[in-house]
């Protein structure tokens, strides 16, 4: 079974890996920037997924760490701090930051209101973005200058930002189940499967939680800025929380929990978006009663489709 | 030396007084029972000690040290050990998943994010052995959610003696097993309590018969009677109150 | 500030706290008694909206319009109810946020296309048109202050129902133990029912009071829909007085916060930085008094009675 999904999620990579060359050879380049649009959201989503899969956090608040990263690219950049990875710390350091204040928060309480209460903090979120007059406010803010890797121009859309991309999604796809393999991840799927077990074995659920919030929400945050890096643009439209509501169908599509599931979801979400969208611009007329559907009748996403028995939580 | 001491807890719910002033210890080597009727507070009693309720006054203290403003899990930490009367396993895990966690609780952090756990020898072999002990080693690698219901006794009870308690306090244990499983139980139970200070809540007098030191017989959350399993039997109070109601 | 503009800034905020409430009732209701996690409750008070807009249009009276929109909006609300959410009541609130997710995408989209994605406006009905004079030189709109009453009476309303009938007392009890009223033999699917359905009006009656002084335009239920989350939060989940309470709070804090966070932090920073830190600040204020209440009270100013 194991071995099933590394090799869906290897043929992936690989796949992903030549696509670019790929698809310039056959003058279809402009997909390049919609593979890279769903590595993005992938990462995103990967992160998610720690807490809803692996935890059963739902939190509809996960884009807010999206948005941070970008901000922080672009308001970085504007101070004069050109050096990515510079940027990327300051990064991990806010949006842990704010994982670690609205995380503690919303784990005093759980189930419904964990929801209610990341959804409001992700819209705090948001506002304030919009607020920032200096930064573009409402309508986002376009990067004329972007960050550099000591001064080369790798991460960049000019240099080879596809790749950096990939290999962040790599590291991440790696780093996540890892994560859920460890003892911290075994001590997750406990306190989410009986938390009171949790704590009469000796685990402190809400500590576990917490890290794990706060983990999730800085690799979201790398999501976004390199989001911001590559489109050259940042809005408070990536925090919104209607695209944390798109994670969360990303996951759910591609199989909660499981081993590629945020990977196969984001894939097949990006693609099914843009080819309803080619057929009807109104697209979101077919999309949400076909989410509503998938919903009602449908059960344990794509990946179950391709790697039948590893659907289930934390195999 | 008393191991675990229970000071005068008294519970309120709205109106009803749940606990009312217990006092009790458990001394090494001690298996302490508590019998009584269905609704006299027994496991509302082992909740405010094992911390999912707060008492309203009194204290628990376990070796000596007071634990009663500590949550759950620090007080597992510190050596409560408890099964529940209904048996709360992970179902997704595997049985030896399931004993090899409680082991993780007490060897070392689990703040560990890379290597996988289920690699741990160490954790494994603890496990094993436990799992051993109560019979369950040849089922160590299903799933929890598929064991029968004696085995899901059985587990519960693995679960807790991984985590290497100082004291164990065992909410009927024998709930739903039939007589083979509760002898088969009480065995196991009865080679524990030479190591393992127990306080045990069970209907099943056999048992308590085999297994207890002292009776407590608990009504309408007092103390009623107290004494060996022999004077329990005996006292004329505790049968009107509980052992008159087996009889009828 | 002077006296007469916050004033008025009092009254507007006021005036935002019952619409506010009119939407968070429905939702409290609806999640304390079926335990239903309902994203698609602001649309609701968009289809309000938009529905007054249609039929105001239809019909030329912004009466007939309202009374008309409430029904449908009653109607729309069962109809959703009986296709989509009653068959997820028993599922995991997950499964309750994507399908809701859904409707909300769906609905947005078809205003859209329906109505275009410029935003509408109707004029106040005659009957409530112009101000009226409340202090020597305050004068305030009619119409703001008939909002304002019509919220307390709805609040008055809802309150007697849920204290004093045999249907408020259900659910009541359904808010706090759920099994207790499937254990009194009530027919639980037709309770539910009700409660979604009074939920359902309520946020169109919302709609319908807010489409006069406010944009109507596809997803204007989505933001407000995060602060009646915010007021229910604060107000203590399935309880009305809760709701009311916090409706009028965060109302209240919202509007004043937005007027006054600039100047306030004026006289902290200089002006260039108040202009950006003020707006910034007054846009999280209602988060913060949320995370204040988390930590003081985390079951909220007036928990539903009962809780444990």
């Amino acid at each position: 079974m194991r071995d099933r999904s590394l090799l869906v999620a290897g043929g992936i990579f690989a796949l992903l890996l030549i696509a670019p060359g790929v698809l310039d050879a056959t003058g279809q380049a402009y997909l390049t920037g919609l593979l890279m649009k769903a590595m993005l959201l992938a990462i995103a989503a990967m992160a998610l997924d720690l807490l809803v899969g692996q935890g059963g956090m739902i939190s509809l608040g996960h884009s807010a760490f999206v948005g941070i990263g970008a901000y922080v690219l672009a308001i970085g950049l504007a101070a004069g701090i050109e050096n990515i990875l510079v940027l990327l710390a300051i990064a991990l350091a806010v949006a842990g930051s704010f994982a670690l204040v609205t995380g503690a928060l919303a784990l005093r309480t759980s189930g419904v209101y964990f929801l209610m209460i990341t959804l409001a903090f992700g819209q705090m979120a948001y506002f304030t973005l919009t607020s920032l007059a200096a930064y573009g406010g409402d309508d986002g803010l376009t990067l004329w200058s972007l960050a550099t890797l000591f001064g080369s121009n790798v991460a960049q859309n000019a240099g080879h930002i596809y790749l950096v991309i990939l290999a962040v999604l790599v590291a991440t796809w790696w780093l996540v189940h890892r994560i859920g393999q460890s003892r911290f991840g075994r001590v997750l799927r406990a306190a989410r499967d009986n938390p009171e077990r949790a704590a009469v074995m000796g685990f402190s659920v809400f500590r576990y939680r917490l890290t794990a919030y706060v983990i999730a929400g800085m690799i979201a945050s790398v999501a976004g800025l390199l989001t911001a890096q590559q489109n050259e643009f940042v809005s408070p439209a990536l925090a919104t929380w209607q695209h944390s509501g798109d994670l969360l169908v990303i996951l759910v599509v591609g199989g909660l929990g499981s081993r590629n599931g945020a990977l196969l979801g984001a894939l097949f979400i990006v693609a099914a978006q843009e080819a309803l969208g080619a057929v009807l611009p109104e697209w979101r007329l077919i999309y949400g009663p076909l989410l509503v559907g998938v919903v009602l009748f449908a059960k344990g996403g794509l990946n179950s489709l391709l790697a039948p028995g590893t659907a289930g939580p934390g195999r | 030396m008393s191991i675990l001491e229970i000071r005068n807890l008294t519970k309120t719910f709205g109106a009803v007084r749940v606990s009312k002033e217990i006092s009790l210890t458990v001394g090494a080597r001690q298996c302490h029972a508590l019998i009584g009727p269905n609704g006299a507070g027994k496991t509302t009693l082992i909740h405010q000690i094992s911390g999912v309720l707060t008492p309203d006054a009194g204290a628990v203290l376990l070796d000596g040290t007071d634990i009663t403003a500590l949550p759950m899990w620090r007080r597992a930490q510190a050596g409560l050990g408890r099964t529940f009367q209904i048996s709360s396993t992970l179902h997704s895990f595997s049985v030896l998943e399931n004993v090899a966690l409680a082991a993780q609780a007490k060897a070392g952090s689990s703040m560990r994010f890379f290597r996988p756990a289920a690699t741990e020898a160490a954790l494994n072999r603890q496990a094993e052995a436990v799992l051993d002990r109560v019979g369950l080693l040849r089922r160590a690698r299903i799933l929890a959610g598929d064991l029968s219901h004696g085995e899901r006794r059985l587990l519960e009870l693995a679960i807790a003696l991984a985590g290497a308690p100082k004291v164990l306090l065992l909410d009927e244990p024998m709930a739903g097993l039939g007589r083979v499983e509760s002898e088969r139980l009480t065995d196991i139970l009865a080679e524990l309590r030479r190591e393992i200070p127990m306080l045990l809540i069970e209907h099943d007098m056999d048992a308590i018969f085999r297994l207890a030191d002292t009776v407590a017989v608990l009504v309408e959350g007092a103390v009623v009677a107290r004494g060996t399993p022999d004077e329990v039997r005996a006292d004329p109070v505790a049968r009107a109150a509980y052992l008159g109601e087996e009889s009828a | 500030m002077s006296f007469t503009l916050f004033l008025i800034q009092c009254l507007n905020g006021l005036q935002y706290g019952t619409m506010l409430f009119l939407i968070a009732a429905g939702l409290t209701l609806v999640f304390g008694v079926m335990g239903f996690i309902n994203l698609a409750h602001g649309v609701q008070y968009m289809v309000g909206a938009y529905l007054a807009f249609a039929y105001l249009h239809l019909t030329g009276s912004f009466w007939i319009a309202a009374l008309l929109s409430m029904v449908t909006a009653l109607v729309f609300g069962l109809a959703l109810e009986f296709l989509v959410f009653r068959h997820l009541y028993g599922r995991d609130h997950l499964d309750q946020v994507l399908a809701t997710f859904g409707i909300i995408l769906f609905l947005n989209e078809l205003a859209k296309v329906i109505f275009g994605p410029a935003t509408l406006s109707i004029p106040v009905p005659e009957l409530l048109s112009g101000s009226i004079p409340l202090t020597a030189e305050l004068r305030y709109p009619v119409y703001r202050l008939a909002t304002i009453g019509a919220g307390i009476a709805v609040a008055g309303l809802l309150y007697i129902v849920v204290s004093h009938t045999r249907v408020g007392m259900l659910i009541r009890a359904g808010a706090t133990t759920p099994q207790m009223v499937s254990a009194l033999g009530v027919n639980i699917e037709r309770l539910f029912m009700i409660v979604f359905g009074v939920g359902a009006m309520l946020a169109g009656f919302a709609g319908v009071i807010a489409a006069p002084i406010f944009a109507i335009e596809p997803g204007m239920g989505d933001n407000i829909l995060i602060v009646a989350f915010v007021v229910i939060i604060i107000g203590g989940i399935g309880s009305i007085r809760g709701a009311f309470l916090a409706g009028l709070l965060v109302g209240l804090i919202d509007t004043l916060g937005r007027s006054l966070a600039t100047m306030a932090t004026a006289s902290v920073f200089p002006p260039s930085m108040a202009d950006q830190i003020g707006p910034a600040l007054a846009s999280m204020l209602i988060y913060i008094l949320m995370a204040a209440i988390l930590i003081f009270r985390p079951k909220g100013l007036l928990p539903a009675k009962g809780a444990a």
